[in-house]
């Protein structure tokens, strides 16, 4: 009898299992993927999008290209899951009856979230940069700026990449002195943390980069208001901060779905196993990459290697095993550093980022927490990567889906 | 670390939150709160109590939640606790330094 898997979304992770998928099950299984958007983004290029170093043609590729023969690729909003049901309702009224559910509907922006962000200075003075409008407007605004003051914000954690908006800072410092206009900028850095990065030993050693590139850090800032008109966003504490161009990180969401279906936290993340990838809401139902609520970090890399993860457990699942609780949060991020450099972390749920080398231990080539120019490399490497091997569901060389111990300086 | 409160013998750790919870009373509670410069009004020991509550069930803690609780609004949990208000009302109700850093 033919059974269904049904995967919502077609970003990096529902892309990367519908490949796995297609490859591990015979043909008694349909595999079908649904997703409302007919382009594929390359996001870990937004980043360089308002600096000119990306164009949007470089990062945006059409949907259908990267799912494989014999996955049905459907365009179209899903309106509704009943969970009790196994069924999938589209907003077109098309049903879809599945054995599998996957949900890897991501995570999204929600400037709605914060009071007088949306307004006639969205993408004049106050941009986003997790969204291809957003860089744009930003790369045009940049582009004739003056000068003056560069308020990057982050608005609640979590965020989607959070190493994003320190690496914004750092390309900021290194575009305005390439352009011979460091003087007439001032950046500082506010954020809700209580240091820039989000692990306490990777902040001590980043730092003196911050001190370095000139940039001001505002900690413990939890911004409760936007004054477009007047240019200053405050806290919750009454702290006043004024700006010129505000780049905001705002309030991250997971799909309105999960809250019209029932089954999402207050932030629309599905509840989830941290270690087998099965939802909470019910056994039949798995979640993967930012759509969940684990605590890892919304990443592209993240996303992988759950990928390795979930389709032992959706294949350990269809012949009746215990399922493995095979994810320990593993993450491995470049941090783009300015002036063609940039550093490497690689940490899980137990350790932090650390110093060391990778993937070789004690040979590298890449430096852990170091800065270096083959780190830089590597990040542009990555987008090659990126469309040929991780979202088609590629083991990446040499890299393990678990975190390596080996090669690391721990305490 | 043992620290002396009152009547009360606690264990703190060295980020300055209890180890257990179960050592916590109201009398180690005004004094954390005292060390933090906080006052304890009937307000706060709503606040105090919806945190417990919230972590003897798992759920994690994030300014977010605790502003929708219907308990106090985020506004509110500031002017309660100023500064780092889940970080301070954490330590006063005995429970863990919140990790909502990923």
């Amino acid at each position: 009898m033919i059974k269904n898997i049904v995967i919502l979304g077609a970003g990096t992770a529902g892309t990367m299992m519908s490949n796995h998928l297609r490859r591990a099950l015979s043909e008694d299984w349909n595999i079908t993927i649904i997703d409302q958007r007919t382009e594929h983004h390359y996001q870990p290029g937004y980043l360089f999008v308002p600096f000119g170093v990306y164009e949007p043609e470089d990062i945006v590729k059409p949907i259908e290209k990267f799912i494989p023969d014999g996955v049905n690729l459907v365009l179209g909003a899903i309106e509704r899951i009943y969970p009790d049901k196994d069924k999938v309702v589209m907003a077109s009224g098309k049903e879809f009856d599945y054995d599998i559910l996957i949900v890897a509907t991501g995570t999204d922006i929600a400037p709605e979230e914060t009071e007088g962000m949306m307004g006639p200075h969205w993408h004049k003075d106050v941009f986003d940069f997790y969204t291809l409008e957003g860089a744009t407007a930003l790369a045009k605004k940049f582009k004739d700026w003056e000068g003056g003051k560069l308020v990057i914000n982050i608005v609640e954690m979590p965020i989607k990449c959070p190493v994003a908006p320190l690496e914004f800072a750092f390309l900021a410092d290194a575009f305005f002195e390439q352009k011979g206009m460091r003087d007439k900028v001032e950046i500082a850095f506010a954020t809700p943390m209580s240091g820039a990065f989000t692990k306490p030993k990777a902040t001590e050693k980043l730092d003196y980069l911050l001190k370095e590139k000139n940039i001001e850090i505002i900690p413990d800032f939890n911004v409760m208001s936007i004054d477009g008109e007047a240019k200053t966003i405050t806290d919750y504490a009454g702290k006043e901060v004024s700006y010129d161009v505000l780049v905001t990180v705002p309030t991250n969401k997971g799909s309105d779905l999960m809250e019209r279906s029932g089954i999402g936290d207050e932030l629309n993340y599905i509840p989830t196993d941290r270690a087998t990838l099965q939802s909470k809401v019910k056994e039949n139902i798995f979640a993967i990459g930012d759509a969940t609520n684990i605590p890892a970090s919304k990443a592209g890399s993240v996303a992988h290697f759950e990928g390795e993860v979930l389709l032992e457990n959706i294949l350990r699942y269809i012949s009746g095993k215990e399922l493995k609780e095979g994810f320990d949060g593993h993450a491995n991020c470049f941090i783009e550093t300015g002036h063609g450099k940039a550093l490497l972390i690689d940490f899980n749920y137990t350790h932090e980022p650390v110093s060391g080398t990778f993937p070789f231990p004690g040979v590298g080539p890449l430096n852990l927490l170091k800065e270096s120019r083959m780190n830089h490399m590597g990040k542009m490497a990555f987008k090659w990567i990126y469309w040929n091997m991780l979202i088609t569901g590629r083991h990446l060389p040499f890299v393990t889906t678990k975190m390596q111990e080996a090669g690391k300086n721990f305490d | 670390m043992e620290k002396t409160i009152g009547n009360t013998t606690v264990n703190m750790g060295d980020d300055g939150y209890l180890v257990d919870l179960n050592e916590w009373n109201q009398e180690v509670a005004t004094e954390i709160a005292q060390e933090e410069g906080i006052t304890l009004t009937d307000e706060h020991w709503k606040v105090l109590e919806y945190l417990q509550n919230q972590h003897k069930k798992d759920v994690p803690l994030t300014i977010r939640n605790v502003g929708k609780s219907g308990v106090v609004d985020i506004k509110g949990f500031y002017a309660l606790f100023p500064e780092g208000p889940l970080k301070k009302a954490s330590r006063i109700a005995g429970i863990p330094k919140p990790v909502s850093c990923i």
